[in-house]
């Protein structure tokens, strides 16, 4: 299986999803015109990756920011993870923010809280 | 002839960084945002502010364009239904103020009004649930909107939502929308 990478632009995140070691990166911002349009190909990606996953998945997101019709699609993308999870797999999802940018850790603890998963939340200087 | 003089005055006097009054579409957005990016950068030392008014500026213009999408084609060519809309950043001493502006149907006033008071009666902490309920439960319109903007205004901000509807003719209504970004944020809730 191909991996898949999305070059970063103004308002589109770099995206990293490498099939053979099972690392999946989200960094940048995420404030596209069309949210799910954007998503799209990552989920499927995702689906398809999900039928024959790595021994173990780590997940990495470092986001600057987020508008709010993506924080739907980047629940619908940990939701993914946690499927996978759920099945057994393991799964590591790391969440990363800016030392200072409280808004980025509770976006974290929002989703973490919402998906009943463990995060590791992590502050980067 | 205009005079500019007083215009340019006003404009100096209410420390206007950027205003627009015109079509939204995506492309000017993104111009929009990296003016406003670049002079935050200069004069606003705080990296929370500054993400703060980023932020802010992205949903407010997303529900600029997401009204503007709902734009009735035939509707297209009245003056109160366009697509042009009014956009103004400014500071104060107390922080940074971002203002918009559209025509509004009078019978889609109702619903807003309430889900703007709805997210201004409550605490901090039952918006935080308001946000995360709606993420996970709502089914979202195709354009991924769905009410999430307002309460992420709010909930950066930290501050109330300033509002007014203006009414115009039997059919339209001016729609004045007004949040501040404070200077030196602080948190509501204590921890």
């Amino acid at each position: 299986m191909e991996s898949l990478i999305l070059q970063p632009s103004a308002h589109t995140p770099t995206v990293s999803l490498n099939a053979a070691t099972g690392v999946c990166e989200f960094k940048g911002r995420s404030t596209p015109e069309n949210s799910v349009e954007y998503y799209e190909p990552i989920y499927k990606w995702l689906d398809a990756y999900s039928a024959n996953p790595c021994p173990t998945t780590t997940v990495n997101i470092q986001f600057e920011y987020f508008n709010t019709s993506s924080s739907k699609c980047i629940l619908d993308v940990l939701k993914k993870f946690v499927k996978l999870h759920n099945a057994g797999q393991k799964v590591q999802i790391n969440w990363f923010y800016e030392a200072e940018d409280d808004d980025m850790k509770e976006a974290g603890e929002d989703y973490c809280d919402i998906l009943q998963i463990p995060f590791d939340i992590q502050a980067i200087e | 002839m205009i005079d500019y003089l007083s215009i340019y005055e006003k404009m100096h006097d209410n420390n206007i960084m950027l205003t627009f009054k015109g079509e939204v579409t995506f492309d000017l957005i993104n111009s929009m945002l990296k003016i406003i990016e670049s002079r935050l950068d200069m004069i606003e030392g705080d990296l929370k502010t500054r993400k703060k008014v980023y932020n802010v500026l992205v949903e407010c213009l997303q529900n600029l364009v997401h009204h503007i999408d709902s734009v009735d084609p035939d509707e297209e060519a009245s003056p109160y239904h366009s697509k042009t809309a009014l956009l103004m950043i400014t500071t104060s001493a107390d922080g940074y103020h971002v203002v918009t502006g559209n025509y509004i149907m009078n019978d889609k006033i109702e619903k807003l009004k309430s889900w703007l008071d709805e997210i201004n009666s409550v605490s901090p902490e039952e918006l935080r649930e308001l946000y995360k309920k709606i993420l996970n439960n709502e089914q979202f319109s195709e354009k991924g909107t769905a009410g999430l903007g307002f309460i992420d205004i709010a909930r950066k901000s930290g501050q109330k939502l300033v509002y007014t509807f203006q009414y115009v003719n039997e059919r339209y209504s001016f729609f004045s929308f007004q949040i501040t970004i404070p200077k030196n944020y602080l948190p509501a809730q204590s921890k």
